[in-house]
C-alpha cells in the first residue's frame, strides 16, 4: 500500500506539472495566441463578445500571469477547457467529447487486440526457438512493423475501398443512420472500423510478438523454468504460469504507455479513412489555429498517458511482488 | 544385492551446429547404488552439466544421439512424453546452481510446491500445505515462508527451498549441478552437511556434478573425472584422493592446496582443454599430458578396470606408472 501512495503522489505532482506547463507554454510562443484568437473573429464580433471570449479563455490583459493562473485552475476545475474556434461557440470539452469514443473505440480495441494477439504470437515463436516456424514468424513480423502505416491504410482504402467497393471509403458511419443502439448504425459503425483497425493491428501488432518472443527466448533459459518442467508440471502450465507471467511484465510498461497514447489517436490512419477521432481534430485545430482546442487535446492527452501509467503500476503491484511487499533485499 | 539406481550406459550428446555436430559428451557409463552420493568432476566445459540435462532430459540443445539411462530401472530416454511427465520429480528430481534463478519470482514459495503437487494430481490444499510445512521443516526452515516470496529468503535459504522441493515425492535419484557454487564457504559447509544428513535419512542416490575436488572429498563416496567429454577416471573417494590412476586427476588433485601438507608448490595442469571443434586424436588429453607416449598420439586408450579394486576404472595407456608412483 505504501508503494501505492508513493506513486499517486508522484501522479498528482506530474498532474499539477502537466496543466501548468499546458498554461505558460501557449503564453511563451512568438505572437500572443490572444491576438491570433481576436484577429480570427476581428469584425464578426463585437467588442464586448471579444472581451468575454478574452475572460473565458483566461487572456484578459487586465489580469497578472498569476491572476491569469490562478483563474485557468479554477476554470479547469470546473470542467472548462474554453471555447473552440473551429467549431465555435460550442465549447472545447464538448468538440473533445464527441471525438473521444470513436477514437477510444477503434484504436483502443485495435492496441488491445493488436497486444494480446502480439503477446500470443511472441510466446508460440519463443516456444520454437532456432526452428523454421520462429524464423518465419520473426522476419514477418519484423516487416510488418516496418512497414509505414499510412501507406498500408492507402494501399487497403484503394484495394477494398475504391477498387472492389467492400468497405466504406471513409468516416464513421453511413449518414442518415440514427446513431443508438440499433442494428443498421452498429453495423455501419463495425463496417466503418474493420479498415482502419486492420491498419492498425497489422503495424502494430509486429512490435508486441517480436518485443515478447525475445523476452520469453530469454525468460525460458531461466533455471525455474527447466525445473518446472523436470517438476512434471504440464506444458501449458509451464509457458503460461512460468515463463509468460514473466516476460509479460516488462512489455505491460509499453502496453500501458501506448494505452495512454490511444487518445491521441492513430492521427495518420484517421486522416487517411477521415475517421471523426481525436487525431483528426487535432489535425483540423492545428490547421485552423485554434489555441484552445489544440491546448485542450494536448491536456487531455497528458492525463490520460498519466493515468495509464498509474494503471500500470497498478498491475506491476499486483502481478510482482517485489514491486509491492516488504522486505526486498 | 547391489540396488542401481541411476545406470548410464554409453551415453553420446551431441550439439547440432551449421557444419557438424559437435560431441559433448562421448560414450559416458557410469551407475550410482542406492544411497550413494556420486560426485561427477570436471573442468567447464568438460561436458558435465551436459550429462546432467541429457539425463533429467532437459536437454533442449543437444541430442542424445547414442546410449541408454535407466533411472530405478526404467527406461528413462525411452520414456515418451506423457509417462515421462508423470514419473518426473517422482523419480528423479533436481537442485541448480543459480540460487537467484531456480524459484518463480512472482508467486509464493507455497505455491510453486502446490503447482508440483498439483501436476502429480494432488487436490486437496490441506494435504498441500501441510507436505510444505512437513518439507520446510526438514531442511530446516520455518512453516512461515510458504507465505513468501523468493526475494525476500536470503541465498542459502533458496538452496535449502530448492532442496526441499527436490525431496517433495521421495525420489529415487536427485541431481546437484553445483548447488553451493553461488554461497559463501559457511553456508556451503551447512548445506553439505545438511545434504549429507537428508541422504542418509531418505537414501536417495545423488549425483553430486561440480568442478571442486575437495568439496567431493568430504561429501561423496564415489567419484568420477570427466575430460573433454569423457570419463577419464572413476573410483572410490578415498582411492582417488590417495592413490590416483590417470594423470589427469594427479594434476588436478595437486592444483589444490591442502591445509595440512604445509608449505609445498602448487602446479597447475599446463595448456587448455581442447576445442570440441578440435579434438586431439588418439588420448585426448595427451598434448597438455606429462607422461605422453608416441602410442597416446596413435589410439584412443580402452577404459582399463583397475585390478583389486572392482568399482573403479581409468582411461589411461601409462596409468599404472601413475598408480604406482
Amino acid at each position: 500500500m505504501k508503494f501505492l501512495y508513493r506513486r499517486l503522489i508522484f501522479y498528482v505532482v506530474a498532474l499539477w506539472a502537466t496543466i501548468t506547463l499546458n498554461f505558460f507554454l501557449p503564453r511563451l510562443m512568438p505572437g500572443s495566441p490572444a491576438q491570433a484568437l481576436m484577429a480570427k473573429f476581428a469584425g464578426r464580433l463585437n467588442p464586448l463578445e471579444l472581451k468575454s471570449i478574452a475572460i473565458a479563455f483566461g487572456l484578459d490583459v487586465h489580469q497578472s500571469l498569476w491572476q491569469q493562473y490562478v483563474t485557468y485552475l479554477g476554470q479547469l476545475a470546473h470542467g472548462n477547457l474554453g471555447v473552440s474556434l473551429t467549431f465555435f461557440p460550442t465549447p472545447v470539452i464538448k468538440v473533445v467529447e464527441q471525438a473521444l469514443p470513436w477514437t477510444i473505440g477503434l484504436v483502443g480495441i485495435s492496441t488491445v487486440i493488436s497486444f494480446i494477439l502480439g503477446m500470443a504470437m511472441g510466446g508460440i515463436s519463443s516456444w520454437y526457438h532456432g526452428k523454421s516456424f520462429d524464423s518465419i514468424t520473426t522476419t514477418f513480423f519484423t516487416f510488418t512493423y516496418a512497414f509505414p502505416y499510412f501507406w498500408i491504410a492507402l494501399a487497403l482504402l484503394y484495394g477494398l475501398g475504391y477498387l472492389w467497393g467492400i468497405f466504406p471509403l471513409s468516416g464513421a458511419y453511413t449518414n442518415g443512420l440514427t446513431p443508438g443502439f440499433n442494428g443498421p448504425f452498429l453495423g455501419s459503425v463495425v463496417g466503418h472500423a474493420i479498415l482502419p483497425a486492420l491498419t492498425i493491428v497489422f503495424t502494430s501488432v509486429g512490435y508486441w510478438a517480436v518485443t515478447m518472443r525475445n523476452t520469453m527466448v530469454a525468460t525460458i533459459s531461466q533455471d525455474y523454468v527447466s525445473l518446472a518442467v523436470a517438476k512434471g508440471l504440464k506444458t501449458r502450465k509451464v509457458l503460461v504460469g512460468y515463463a509468460g507471467r514473466n516476460a509479460l511484465l516488462p512489455n505491460l510498461t509499453g502496453f500501458a504507455m501506448s494505452l495512454g497514447f490511444i487518445v491521441s489517436g492513430a492521427i495518420l490512419t484517421e486522416i487517411v479513412f477521415s475517421y471523426p477521432g481525436v487525431g483528426y481534430l487535432l489535425y483540423q485545430a492545428v490547421q485552423q489555429e485554434d489555441y484552445p482546442l489544440i491546448q485542450g487535446i494536448l491536456l487531455i492527452i497528458a492525463i490520460s498517458v498519466l493515468c495509464a501509467n498509474f494503471l500500470a503500476d497498478l498491475m506491476y503491484a499486483y502481478l510482482d511482488p517485489r514491486v509491492s511487499k516488504e522486505g526486498n533485499q | 544385492m547391489r540396488d542401481v539406481i541411476l545406470d548410464v550406459d554409453q551415453l553420446t550428446v551431441q550439439y547440432r551446429t551449421r557444419r557438424e555436430p559437435l560431441t559433448a559428451v562421448d560414450h559416458v557409463s557410469f551407475s550410482i547404488q542406492r544411497g550413494e552420493i556420486m560426485g561427477l568432476a570436471g573442468e567447464s566445459g568438460s561436458g558435465k552439466t551436459t550429462v546432467a540435462q541429457a539425463i533429467a532430459r532437459l536437454n533442449s540443445g543437444s541430442t542424445v544421439v547414442r546410449g541408454n539411462v535407466r533411472v530405478n530401472g526404467v527406461d528413462w530416454l525411452g520414456a515418451d512424453a506423457h509417462s515421462l511427465r508423470e514419473l518426473r520429480w517422482k523419480r528423479l528430481s533436481l537442485v541448480t546452481q543459480s540460487v537467484m534463478g531456480a524459484l518463480n519470482p512472482l508467486t509464493t514459495i507455497g505455491t510453486q510446491f502446490n503447482d508440483t503437487l498439483e501436476a502429480h494430481g494432488e487436490r486437496d490444499r490441506k494435504k498441500m500445505r501441510e507436505r510444505g510445512q512437513n518439507l520446510l521443516g526438514l531442511v530446516g526452515l520455518s512453516s512461515d515462508l510458504l507465505r513468501a516470496y523468493p526475494h525476500q529468503l536470503s541465498g542459502g535459504m533458496r538452496q535449502r527451498v530448492g532442496i526441499a522441493m527436490a525431496l517433495m515425492f521421495n525420489p529415487d535419484l536427485i541431481i546437484m549441478d553445483e548447488p553451493t557454487t553461488a554461497l559463501d564457504v559457511v553456508v556451503e559447509r551447512d548445506l553439505l552437511g545438511q545434504i549429507k544428513g537428508l541422504q542418509h535419512r531418505f537414501q536417495f542416490a545423488v549425483l553430486f556434478i561440480t568442478h571442486d575436488l575437495s568439496l567431493l572429498f568430504r561429501l561423496a563416496d564415489r567419484i568420477a573425472i570427466m575430460y573433454a567429454g569423457q570419463l577419464v577416471e572413476e573410483g572410490p573417494v578415498n582411492r582417488i584422493n590417495q592413490r590416483q590412476a590417470h594423470p589427469y586427476t594427479r594434476g588436478l588433485i595437486r592444483a589444490f592446496p591442502s591445509i595440512s601438507a604445509g608449505k609445498q608448490m602448487q602446479k597447475g595442469i599446463p595448456g587448455n582443454p581442447p576445442s570440441l571443434t578440435n579434438m586431439p586424436s588418439g588420448c585426448r588429453f595427451f598434448p597438455r599430458c606429462p607422461m605422453a607416449a608416441d602410442a597416446c598420439a596413435k589410439s584412443e586408450p580402452p577404459w582399463l578396470a583397475i585390478p583389486g579394486d572392482p568399482s573403479s576404472g581409468v582411461k589411461c595407456f601409462r596409468w599404472e606408472e601413475v598408480y604406482d608412483e
